[in-house]
């Protein structure tokens, strides 16, 4: 169990970088999807004995579909709309951000063996992994361009306080359930906003869209 | 006996200078004369580091001195006596290539000037080397750097020369400032200014301490950010001159961090990791700046800046094996970073010299001008190529040794039982990408120099003379000796360390053989690569195959000309791009007009970040400052004014606070 | 010291086949029957025999370019442990001396690039170096984390018996590790995605475009320098990551011979199935690999 969920963790950091370096929106959502996916795997392979397993179960099943079918199938009707396929060259630049984002995976790595923390380590790569993908979405939603990436900058920040939030599944299940509510509430909030943002912004660039060439 | 030689070729230094003067009629003699006493002291000087380093006992000498909490204490340890060796080598070969590159009888007073400043920067300097008590130590410092600015100001008709003397000026004396503060510090805290008695205090390294430190030393080093003098003052100067500035005075910086380091019994592994830190950002932005650049001078002054920032890797890797009690960090942090000091000086002077003869043969350092070159000077390129192979870091050569003790440092780190340490290990790649940059850089100054066709037309006048190719030649042959054997040099190294750190030597005897195990494989594995090299070199003469000269292939051109070959620019434009966060470029363009051209142009340049951005607008600003401030004194009011307000001040300051 | 000695020299001979292996491979995605497996080893000959072309514009530099390549490659294979038996020489750290001879290798091989005064040549060279030096922290970082996690400073050491065991303890930190390998291993022998060894069309080319001018028996050496070069970096590749196999006696070579085959029937996969990047997101692939084995250094490092 203990080295599925480290293969779990290390993947999810993987998908992180792979979510900074990345230009293809397509291949950015499919990441974030995929990194939804894995954590919905976690609350099965971290679950102690103390909370029933029906519990867990659907716990899982919800944060798979949610994160992992609806989130991005909403997205990916998003950039359909708006018709874009690339991100262009975020505000840092796309390998600083990818060496920014390194540092702070490697300073969460080193530094969270001090931390105090209220509730038993559940993993010890738990916490590392939660503050990487914090950090990871901070850096999109602060350097990316378009709206759509600062939007899936948001759910990988939403990700990383899930796993954050698997420390307290042994004393208050419920909280985590809210934050899978939470990040469905979220996330059809500011959908709704982007795509209306985006059709708004895209009919009055109508004419710069005739002239650009296909990609 | 070993202080005794040195202060003999200190002394015979000094008076080089005089000599040329006593002959001024005849101006040949007189500067032979004078590189020949020049010579002699160097001579000295080397043998007596050397019987220094052979007997592994330091020598002293006391005397008594009239000035203020100085005295002529003189020690001649290990660190001073390999430190030794490049400031009597280095301007020793200079001397010799001086000669026939700058001419008395061409050049008159100024080369009169330059012998004399010449000599007394060498003297200051192995005085600085063997220095023990730091008024002694801060004469030593300023003499140097005084010498330096009259050896940059060598020729002061151009304005360039004047301004990145008076920059050179300004920096130096800051540093000067900032040793005062340190040594008056130290001084006060332990009730003496002999190093000796410093040392045996005890004293506590604090904060305050390494700052000083750092900005003292790190100015006259060139550690980045502090490096803005180096640039102009090393590519305004000529390069005999500049080789010195280059090979040695960079390293006078560096001698002050260890001696200042070594005064201390423990120090705090913060230390290590801020010094680890600077030099890997020197290193780094140092050769960035190198790629950037175009002037032939001014593109080796910036490799300097990186090879002091991996010198400085060394020093802050031995700090922290002396904090966490590691002597295989000590041994091989100290004995690269010294190795590298001496190796840095040999091809760097060796570089410059090669500059030196291509600019006197071709009248310009534009990289992006010249080309061919290697044609008309077959052997200038031949050793200047050698210097390139060198500086790179590539195997047979010494750079490949030093760089590779800094490396093993680092991985020795790694396996550290404090686990802090093992995170120092990331100094590891930075290195790797410093080697690769420089490597890069390299490749397009030797390849854009001296390799193709003439991109301006201008092609060199002929080959450098005799005097000139000689001390190239001896520079060329150290290096080659040092990276074939580099074990010669441990025991010395190894003896250094262990009197820097305050253990005995037998504490890092178990990492020194095993470094020295390590470095006669490698002497093993450069003479298998030299026999391959001649058994495939003999292979393929023997296949002799048909040869047949053509064109060099057009790949569809009508007319390819030298103008269409790559320039240094272009050459290095993905990897200046991939930096250009660092930099602040100006160009001057002059676009196509018309279907029928008749000109375009292009001209970039990169100058100093930290000159252009930061220090020039900051002291323009103040001058305004100034300048609007001094309104005030225009009228007699004013000025009563001011000193009846300085009174009250005063006053206050009295009777508030004693 | 018998054993390491032959198989060195079986390493030697073996090199262009590696080659073969690749071409063949691609051959057989692209529906062709393809060239014999030897035929690197008839292009060597043949091109041996041939008579060479120089151009006016070259010095010596030109003619000693492939000569210094080939030596420093092949000095260089006296450092990598070959089918489980320990290398020809080794001591702690030569896995820099190892690294560095390469960069020799490039170093000579540019400078006789730029010789030719042409613009494609420069052109190459340029980009050649760039993409190196931004290899070499990658190649390092992979390095680094296998001395780390093995406990050797030597390549004997960290290839040696110490590797499975690291496989048992480190997994996750080695498997990043050998991504990260695979993606160097690309750049440095200019592969797909990086460079496409079939072109010659200058938007495409970094290495082709080096040693366009070279003809004859020095062209040859070029070759054979490209195959050893292959050969080399796959070694230590397929070492590394077969590293959690320990067989022993014969079954060693075999693994190791099989581990190869593998690895240059990767390589010609993914030359077949993905495309080449544009070269200005080559420096991006090349900071990601870095990442990815600087994470798998701080997995080992905490």
């Amino acid at each position: 169990m203990k080295a599925f969920a480290e293969m779990v963790f290390i993947l999810v950091v993987v998908i992180d970088f792979s979510l900074l370096v990345s230009s293809r929106l397509k291949a950015v959502i499919r990441a974030a999807a995929a990194q939804g996916a894995l954590l919905s795997v976690l609350p099965l392979l971290l679950s102690s004995e103390r909370v029933e397993v029906g519990h867990v179960l659907a716990l899982s099943l919800g944060a798979l579909v949610v994160k992992g079918v609806v989130i991005p199938w909403l997205l990916t009707v998003a950039i359909r709309e708006a018709r874009i396929r690339r991100e262009v060259e975020p505000i840092v630049g796309f390998i600083p951000s990818l060496i920014l984002g390194a540092v702070g995976v490697a300073l969460a790595f080193a530094l969270s063996n001090g931390m105090p923390l209220p509730t038993p380590e559940k993993h010890d790569l738990l916490v590392p992994t939660a503050l990487s993908t914090v950090w990871t979405g901070l850096l999109l939603v602060v350097s990316r361009r378009k709206a759509v990436s600062q939007v899936i900058g948001f759910l990988v920040l939403e990700n990383g306080v899930f796993v954050f939030g698997l420390l307290l599944s042994d004393f208050m299940p419920t909280m985590v359930e809210a934050g899978v509510l939470l990040d469905l509430v979220a996330a059809v909030f500011v959908m709704g906003i982007v795509m209306f943002d985006i059709n708004r912004e895209f009919s009055s660039l109508d004419t710069e869209k005739l002239s650009a060439p296909k990609d | 006996m070993s202080l005794v030689l040195v202060l003999a070729g200190i002394a015979l230094a000094a008076s080089s200078g005089l000599a040329a003067l006593v002959r001024r009629r005849q101006p040949q003699l007189a500067q032979r004369s004078a590189c020949a006493v020049l010579l002699a002291g160097a001579v000295l000087g080397i043998a007596g580091a050397l019987l220094a380093l052979g007997q592994g006992r330091a020598a002293q000498i006391h005397a008594g001195w009239s000035a203020p909490f100085a005295s002529l204490e003189l020690r001649l340890d290990g660190l001073s006596a390999l430190f030794l060796l490049p400031i009597f080598g280095i301007p020793a070969a200079g001397a010799v290539y001086g000669c026939s590159y700058y001419p008395q009888a061409s050049h008159g007073n100024h080369a009169l000037r330059l012998q004399g400043f010449y000599g007394l920067i060498t003297a200051a300097m192995a005085l600085l080397a063997v220095a023990a008590n730091a008024m002694l130590f801060l004469a030593a410092w300023e003499v140097m750097a005084l010498s330096g600015f009259f050896l940059v100001l060598t020729e002061h008709e151009r304005e360039e020369t004047r301004d990145a003397a008076f920059v050179y000026l300004a920096a130096a004396h800051i540093g000067t400032l900032a040793l005062f503060a340190l040594f008056a510090l130290l001084g006060s805290r332990s009730g003496s200014f002999d190093f000796e008695r410093i040392a045996r205090a005890g004293l506590a390294p604090g904060a305050g301490i390494f700052a000083l430190m750092l900005a003292g030393f790190g100015l006259k080093a060139g550690l980045m950010p502090l490096h803005f003098w180096l640039p102009g003052a090393h590519s305004a100067a000529p390069s005999h001159v500049s080789a010195v500035l280059s090979g040695v005075l960079l390293k006078a910086g560096i001698y002050g961090i260890l001696r200042v380091s070594g005064l201390f019994p423990v120090l705090p592994a913060w230390w290590g990791f801020a010094v680890l830190a600077v030099g890997a950002v020197s290193a780094v932005l140092g050769v960035a700046f190198a790629l950037a650049q175009h002037d032939l001078k001014r593109l080796l002054a910036y490799h300097s800046v990186e090879n002091v920032g991996i010198i400085a890797m060394g020093v802050g890797m031995a700090f922290i094996g002396r904090a966490t009690g590691e002597p295989a960090l000590v041994l091989l942090g100290f004995g690269g970073g010294v190795l590298h000091v001496l190796n840095h000086a040999l091809f760097k002077a060796l570089l410059f010299l090669g500059a030196g003869s291509v600019d006197r043969a071709c009248g310009t350092r534009e990289i992006d001008l010249l080309g061919g070159v290697a044609r008309v000077m077959p052997i200038t390129a031949a050793l200047f190529l050698f210097g390139a192979v060198a500086i790179s870091g590539l195997p047979p050569l010494n750079g490949f040794v030093s760089e590779w003790l800094v490396y093993l440092a680092s991985l020795r780190a790694l396996f550290s039982t404090v686990p802090l340490v093992a995170w120092s290990s990331l100094s590891a790649p930075v290195l790797a990408l410093v080697g690769g940059l420089a490597a890069a850089c390299f490749a397009k100054v030797v390849g854009i120099v001296f390799l193709g066709l003439p991109r301006s037309g201008r092609r060199p006048a002929g080959e450098a003379s005799r005097g000139m190719l000689a001390p190239m030649a001896a520079l060329a042959l150290a290096c080659a000796f040092i990276g074939l054997f580099p074990a010669a040099l441990l025991p010395a190294l190894k003896h250094a360390a262990a009197e820097w750190a305050h253990v005995s030597p037998s504490l890092l005897e178990e990492p020194a053989r095993r470094a020295a195990s390590s470095a006669s494989r490698i002497t093993v594995a450069a003479a298998i690569l030299l026999g391959l090299v001649y058994g495939l070199a003999a292979i393929r003469r023997r296949r002799a195959p048909v040869t047949t000269q053509s064109q060099t292939w057009g790949c569809g051109f009508a007319r390819p000309t030298a103008r269409m070959q790559y320039t240094g620019s272009s050459f290095a434009r993905m990897l200046t791009l991939r930096f250009g966060w660092a930099f602040s470029p100006r160009a001057r363009v002059e676009l196509p007009a018309g279907p029928f051209p008749a000109r375009a142009s292009y001209h970039s340049q990169v100058p100093d970040t930290v000159l252009a951005a930061a220090l020039v607008p900051a002291s323009r600003a103040a001058a305004l400052v100034a300048s609007r401030a001094r309104r005030v004194q225009h009228r007699v009011q004013g000025q009563a004014l001011l000193v009846g307000m300085t009174l009250v001040a005063l006053l206050a300051w009295r009777f508030l606070f004693w | 010291m018998a054993l390491s000695l032959f198989d060195l020299f079986l390493a030697l001979l073996l090199a262009p086949l590696l080659l073969g292996v690749v071409n063949r491979v691609k051959s057989i995605f692209a529906g062709r029957r393809g060239p014999p497996l030897w035929q690197l080893y008839a292009d060597l000959l043949r091109l041996w025999r041939k008579g060479v072309v120089y151009s006016h514009t070259t010095t010596w530099v030109f003619r000693a370019g492939p000569l210094v390549a080939v030596a420093a490659l092949l000095t260089a294979a006296l450092f990598l442990p070959f089918g489980g038996a320990p290398a020809a020489l080794s001591f702690s750290g030569d896995f820099v001396l190892f690294a560095y001879l390469l960069g020799l290798a490039r170093f000579a091989t540019a400078l006789a690039a730029l010789d030719t005064g042409s613009s494609f040549e420069g052109m190459g060279a340029a980009r050649e170096v760039t993409f190196a030096s931004m290899a070499e922290p990658a190649l390092f970082l992979c390095l680094v984390t296998l001395a780390k996690a093995t406990g050797g400073l030597s390549l004997t050491a960290i290839l040696g018996p110490a590797l499975p065991e690291a496989w048992v303890r480190f997994a996750p930190a080695l498997l990043l590790a050998a991504i990260a390998l695979f993606v160097v291993t690309l750049a440095e022998n200019s592969r797909i995605p990086v460079d496409d060894p079939n072109t010659h069309l200058e938007l495409t080319m970094i290495h082709e475009v080096m040693v366009l001018d070279h003809s004859g028996p020095d062209f040859a050496l070029i070759q054979y320098g490209t195959s050893l070069k292959l050969f080399l970096s796959g070694a230590l590749f397929a070492r590394v990551a077969l590293g959690f196999c320990e067989r022993e006696g014969l079954l060693r070579l075999a693994l190791f011979l099989g581990g190869l085959a593998g690895f240059a029937t990767l390589v010609g996969v993914v030359e077949s199935t993905m495309a080449r990047l544009r070269l200005s997101r080559v420096p991006q692939l090349l900071v990601g690999a870095s990442v990815l084995s600087a994470f798998g250094l701080v997995l080992l490092l905490r």
